[in-house]
């Protein structure tokens, strides 16, 4: 019955991955690999120029458009930051959030979307706790769908929004990006990359610019599987060694609702990966910090790192409302011609690579 | 007496060591004759299919399906289970036990295979091996077994508790039962919806560690060695990881009794394809890595794999249409079996077109040990499937016989188009 093997060390041909054809609708923004370096330029010099517009003519680029924030995690800025500037380019905004409306009841996030586009809904923005969420969402109402976070998986508004911080610091003047524009420039991130969205979002978008993305953290929350789900990402688990070679710093959160039984020891958490300003001061004193909030003062980041000249974890608000005009306008203006804006990456899981 | 004569095909047998072109006659739901091509013809009268051109072979023989009844007929029912089994070539299946209520009696072992349930091909319950397939208490397996059960399983779970697979093992053996075992440490696998890797670290979704399987592997094998003098016979279902199959593979060679299956999905697919969340890639053991997979093809070309099986699992299309981590497990597989395993194993990767079909006839009828099943030897059962294999055709799940249309094979493409299915002298299936 086993006649001798035949040489199956041989690279065998198989079945090819599936081709996506995701984003159903060209003004979706379901993952920063939607977006090609020409579509990031363009939303970051949109956000600029929107940001300087006169708010009567800006109040009439989106004037009566009818937006949806559907949200099923509970959210500050976020949820504040895509209502206002909706509002700002003059859209009509409903939110429905999953603790006063009928998913209580356990209706589906299909049927929600259904009903939302029933009632008129041209956009919906999701905050949803599962990954992947979105994809859904957009499969079934084929709206444009705007993720805005993901489960663990993707925040890609706040990857826009910490780049264009970024920027605003290490490349003064320049409003627009190309592949190299942060050649030469380390982004570290910290902490729970494991359970982090906004850690993925990053860690797809600054390579893409030219960054080096260096990932700081306990084996528990930052798996090596992480270096090899991207070009340009490298792990060093000494927070100092890290901090040392570092233009801007990101720190995260200790998710305590993901950890799901994880046990963590935060005492030494706090010893090995605080960011305090002695450390600061040491090892990264120009370098620029963000936090894509909620910070845990005391926990992640000191109150002094926070609050201090370095921080730029305000302007990080401040941007994400200039970034989410440029990126709901696009929701809402993007013709299908602008698929072929398509990166090459877009909808493939492995960014092309083998 | 029903006579049927499928002449002038290329008739297969591993079983018997047969290929050429025979004429087949079967009469009263038994293999009566097979002679040289051209002497049958028409013989006692009987209806004639002409199969010029066309393989026939033993009726295929699944031993790892999930029919739904009873309980949840809403997902399939064991007459449209069956009639996708025919569609697909098949003439038998192995039913699992985790049905609402869970198959843990002689009166469900039964009911399944009543002729209310209008099964077109035959239906061979598999019952649970302890109680609700809860991992505490052992079933009457004597019993089981009088009321038609092939082999025992708690599939969907494991039999997690060192004790309670050891005696499962021992009782099983006693009565003569193989023990199918679902291989995941479910403590290694919480909130877990899809494989441990890169890509599911890229996702963000929880990750199915590869150990999870294996270890419960090779406990299982170090229990059929301490109780080597019962003779126990242990399945791994589903197998999935190259360190599992290897697992087996040194058992088998220590002359233990372990044999295993492999799914399609797990031969073709890696964890890549499970895209952007698509649910129909979702199910367990979860679609692996491809060196994973690349073992899997290696397994079964070069014999360790005793069977494929298509671990056919239907849901409704609301369950699917979720949150990948909200959606359940599984996927269909009767009616995409032959015509994958033709296309990737036979052709792509030229494994002889006689041992593709015993994986899928005579060495599952062996492993359960369905006696006259797999093979068209003189006076064995007319189960018979006759395929053209030069066929080529694109698979579409709205077309399918089963209820469920969850399937990630949907526009694949396909080899091998099956003409005829007879269960037991009945023609169950006949395309156009």
């Amino acid at each position: 019955m086993s006649p001798a093997a035949p040489a199956t060390r041989r690279a065998l041909t198989t079945p090819p991955a599936p081709a996506s054809s995701f984003p159903y609708n060209p003004g979706s923004l379901l993952s920063v690999l939607d977006l090609t370096v020409e579509g990031v330029s363009r939303l970051l010099v949109r956000a600029t120029e929107l940001e300087h517009e006169d708010p009567i003519v800006r109040d009439r680029i989106l004037a009566k458009r009818r937006i949806a924030l559907l949200f099923y995690e509970s959210s500050t800025r976020t949820r504040t930051s895509f209502e206002l500037a909706s509002k700002a380019l003059g859209a009509d905004t409903t939110l429905v959030s999953n603790l006063s409306s009928s998913i209580e009841k356990g209706e589906s996030l299909k049927d929600t979307g259904l009903t939302l586009r029933a009632l008129g809904a041209e956009a919906i923005i999701l905050r949803h706790n599962s990954s992947g969420a979105a994809w859904l969402l957009e499969e079934t109402t084929r709206l444009p769908v705007v993720n805005a976070g993901d489960g663990m998986h993707e925040h890609p508004t706040q990857a826009l929004l910490d780049l264009r911080t970024i920027m605003t610091h290490l490349r003064p003047g320049v409003s627009g990006v190309a592949a190299d524009t942060l050649a030469g420039v380390t982004v570290m991130i910290t902490g729970d990359i494991l359970h982090s969205r906004v850690a993925r979002s990053n860690m797809q978008l600054l390579p893409r610019v030219g960054a080096r993305v260096l990932l700081c953290g306990p084996k528990e929350l930052l798996p090596e599987q992480a270096a090899r789900s991207g070009p340009g990402i490298e792990i060093e688990r000494d927070f100092e060694a890290a901090l040392k070679q570092s233009q801007a710093v990101m720190m995260l959160r200790i998710q305590a609702e993901r950890l799901a039984g994880l046990q963590l020891d935060l005492e030494e958490y706090k010893a090995s990966y605080q960011l305090t300003g002695q450390r600061l001061a040491a090892l990264a004193p120009e370098a620029v910090v963000l936090h894509p909030g909620p910070i845990i003062r005391g926990m992640e980041i000191t109150a002094g790192v926070a609050d201090g000249v370095q921080s730029a974890i305000l302007e990080q608000v401040t941007n994400g409302l200039a970034i989410r005009m440029a990126v709901m306008e696009r929701a809402l203006t993007a013709e299908n011609g602008a698929a072929a804006d398509k990166s090459p990456h877009a909808g493939r899981i492995n960014g092309g690579r083998a | 007496m029903i006579a049927l004569a499928i002449l002038n095909g290329r008739l297969i047998d591993p079983a018997a060591g047969i290929d050429g072109p025979k004429d087949l006659l079967l009469i009263d739901g038994r293999v009566a004759e097979i002679a040289a091509a051209g002497k049958l013809k028409g013989k006692n009268g009987a209806e004639v299919l002409d199969a010029t051109g066309m393989v026939v072979a033993p009726g295929l023989i699944d031993i790892h399906v999930h029919l739904r009844e009873p309980g949840q007929a809403y997902k399939e029912t064991i007459a449209t289970g069956t009639a996708a089994a025919a569609a697909g070539g098949f003439t038998s299946v192995a039913a699992m036990p985790n049905t609402i209520p869970v198959n843990d009696s002689p009166e469900v072992t039964r009911w399944m295979q009543a002729p209310e349930r209008d099964a077109k091909v035959r239906v061979f319950p598999i019952a649970a091996a302890t109680r609700g397939s809860k991992g505490e208490t052992l079933n009457d397996f004597a019993a089981l077994r009088s009321a038609g059960a092939v082999a025992v399983t708690d599939d969907g779970r494991p039999i997690l508790k060192d004790g309670t697979m050891r005696e499962t093992l021992a009782a099983a053996a006693r009565v003569g039962l193989t023990v199918i075992q679902h291989a995941e440490d479910t403590r290694m696998t919480q909130g877990a919806s899809m494989n441990l890797g890169p890509v599911s670290f890229k996702l963000g979704l929880r990750g199915m560690p590869n150990e999870a399987e294996t270890s419960i592997v090779e406990r299982d094998i170090r229990l059929v060695a301490e109780l080597k003098d019962a003779r126990p016979h242990l399945h791994v279902a589903h197998l999935s990881t190259a360190s599992a199959l290897a697992a087996v593979r040194q058992a088998r060679r220590n002359g233990l009794r372990v044999t295993c299956e492999v799914t399609p999905h797990h031969f073709l697919l890696t964890d890549e394809h499970v895209g952007l969340y698509n649910t129909h890639a979702k199910m367990n053991p979860p679609l692996r890595s491809a060196a994973d997979r690349d073992a899997m093809i290696e397994g079964i070309i070069d014999g360790v794999v005793d069977a494929i099986a298509t671990d056919h699992a239907p849901h409704a299309m609301h369950e699917k249409e979720v949150e990948f981590e909200l959606a359940p497990n599984g996927i269909t597989g009767l009616e995409t079996a032959l015509g994958l395993s033709l296309r990737w194993l036979h052709r792509e990767w030229r494994m002889p077109l006689g041992r593709v079909l015993s994986l899928l006839s005579a060495q599952p009828a062996a492993l359960l040990g369905l006696k006259g099943r797999g093979t068209l030897a003189v006076g064995s059962y007319a189960d018979v499937v006759v395929f053209d294999p030069k066929v080529e055709w694109t698979y579409r799940a709205t077309e399918s016989q089963s209820k469920a249309k969850n399937t990630p094979f949907d526009g694949w493409q396909m080899q091998g188009k099956v003409r005829w299915t007879v269960s037991e002298g009945k023609i169950v299936y006949a395309s156009a």
